[in-house]
């Protein structure tokens, strides 16, 4: 069931195989008697950003905790370009929800924590970091420390994080639900241009149906209890517009409503 | 803004003197002294050299015992904090070790180890290890479950994690219970030299108490606190060069 309608997604609007950069085979989770992911197969395009949308509970904060490999799965694989995932490896990178920066270390250091650990010499991870640091808007912050920044410049230093260690697979854990409504549309605009410009393949975790709609080439509409993936939808036409159309295209506004409508029933 | 701060300290400090004075003068007690005249005393036992010679006998089970006390203190923290089967073994021991009343344990010290150094750093370790011990413990037990996975998913090995974040994470409640520590050391240098053999400092305040010459009784306890606080003032020093971001509004963070 779960499979067959994964396929036929994917008949839709399928990818060439070469073109899939992740891709999650038959992958259950239990916590205890707690059923986290049943049997879940998903793929996900090379390139292009991928949202795993659902309500709170469905699994998508798990499964994209076995990508990264931080969790094991019970059963089933993760394969990142061919390859089964073992571990955390340089070819993912992670933002978290929670930012998780070094609360003792400056801008610099924390956006070049991941070449530290890494053993880059210190003079050629910060010219990398102060590139990112640049990309993400936050030159002039490099002596600051978090608790100095806002809640927005702080997920700024998450991805810079995140992009100075050039790894091909983005995963974001709901990066911008612990920021204001108007940073967040700030940092999705920002997003696009990052699909657009990087050629890295990004999977986004939301629980926002319209930012999951606004920033996603593909969408995976996640159901708990147990938790599958209900329907995968590839937004066909507003993903050229320039950003200020997209939120009154016709098919965007039809996208949230059709997800919506399905996701009614299982919001407590 | 620092001439303010350097202000109100001595303003504290006048007026905590002026007070001992006053009731030096009063006298609350026959057996209490007034500040001036116990800082003569102090003064004159600074010039004779008696004081540096009964420093150089308290401070061997002192610095000996906070040396122990710190480095087995710490490193045992660190592997109760990390092994839950360590902290089954040990946690208790300590817990124990705290609450114990030690004046009351001395004689078995002594009749295991004697009246010499050994049963003096015993004293200072009991003292000082425990708030060491369990502080250690429960901060790297609270290391943030997120930071730890941010390294992993960095690619860190164990060594990395834990010099790179579980240490610097706990650093501030590790110096907190080494401040703790420290002082409770302080005291146990002072019981020891009190209850098992008179020397040193301790033997200043009994060998004055039992003359009648309470100056230097005093000046005795008062050279000691001032120690304390210098020594406390110099860890401050050192955590602030270890780890700079402690200063830095780390727990509004």
């Amino acid at each position: 069931m779960v499979m067959s309608q994964t396929k036929s997604a994917f008949a839709d609007a399928g990818p060439l195989a070469d073109d899939i950069a992740v891709s999650v085979r038959g992958v259950s989770k239990n916590y205890g008697d707690v059923e986290a992911l049943k049997d879940m197969s998903l793929e996900f395009p090379r390139g292009q950003l991928t949202s795993l949308l659902g309500p709170s509970g469905c699994g998508k904060t798990t499964l994209l905790k076995i990508i990264a490999g931080l969790l094991k799965p019970d059963t089933g694989e993760i394969l990142v370009n061919g390859k089964p995932v073992t571990g955390p490896g340089p070819n993912r990178s992670f933002v978290f929800q929670d930012f998780a920066l070094l609360p003792w270390a400056n801008v610099m250091r924390n956006v070049a924590f991941g070449l530290e650990l890494r053993g880059v010499a210190k003079s050629e991870r910060e010219d990398r970091a102060s590139k990112y640091i640049h990309n993400v808007g936050l030159q002039g912050f490099e002596k600051a420390y978090p608790h100095e920044l806002s809640g927005g410049m702080r997920q700024r230093v998450g991805l810079a994080r995140a992009l100075s260690v050039d790894s091909k697979v983005l995963l974001l854990d709901e990066p911008f639900s612990a920021v204001d409504e108007q940073t967040r549309r700030k940092f999705q605009e920002d997003l696009l241009a990052l699909v657009a410009n990087e050629n890295k393949t990004f999977i986004f975790v939301t629980h926002s149906i319209e930012e999951a709609v606004y920033v996603s080439d593909q969408i995976a509409v996640l159901l708990p209890r147990p938790s599958r993936v209900s329907e995968i939808i590839r937004p066909a036409s507003f993903r050229s517009k320039s950003v200020e159309n997209i939120r009154r295209d016709p098919e965007y506004l039809d996208i949230v409503d059709e997800i919506w409508a399905s996701l009614r029933n299982y919001v407590e | 803004m620092k001439q303010r701060s350097l202000f109100l300290k001595i303003l504290s400090a006048v007026l905590v003197f002026g007070a001992w004075e006053i009731s030096g003068r009063i006298p609350i007690s026959y057996a209490f002294p007034t500040f001036l005249e116990s800082m003569a005393a102090l003064a004159r036992m600074t010039f004779d050299g008696s004081i540096f010679v009964a420093y150089g006998e308290t401070l061997k089970p002192l610095v000996t015992g906070i040396a122990i006390s710190t480095v087995l203190g710490i490193g045992l923290g660190l592997w109760i904090g990390l092994s839950e089967r360590f902290e089954w073994l040990f946690s208790p021991i300590f817990i124990v070790m705290q609450a114990a009343p030690l004046a009351a344990l001395i004689p078995l010290l002594v009749m295991a180890y004697g009246i010499g150094l050994t049963s003096k750093v015993f004293v200072v370790c009991i003292m000082a290890m425990p708030v060491i011990v369990l502080s250690t413990s429960s901060a790297v037990r609270n290391t943030p479950s997120s930071m730890k996975e941010m390294a992993r998913s960095f690619l860190a090995k164990d060594h990395h994690v834990l010099l790179k974040i579980i240490i610097p994470a706990a650093s501030p409640i590790i110096f907190s219970g080494l401040r703790l520590g420290i002082s409770a050391g302080f005291i146990g240098a002072i019981l020891a030299e009190l209850k098992i053999t008179p020397t040193g400092v301790g033997d200043i305040i009994t060998y004055s108490r039992s003359i009648a010459d309470y100056p230097s009784m005093y000046a005795a306890i008062f050279s000691i606190i001032l120690l304390a606080v210098l020594f406390l003032n110099l860890l401050e020093k050192i955590e602030n060069v270890l780890f700079k971001g402690n200063d830095r509004g780390y727990v509004t963070d």
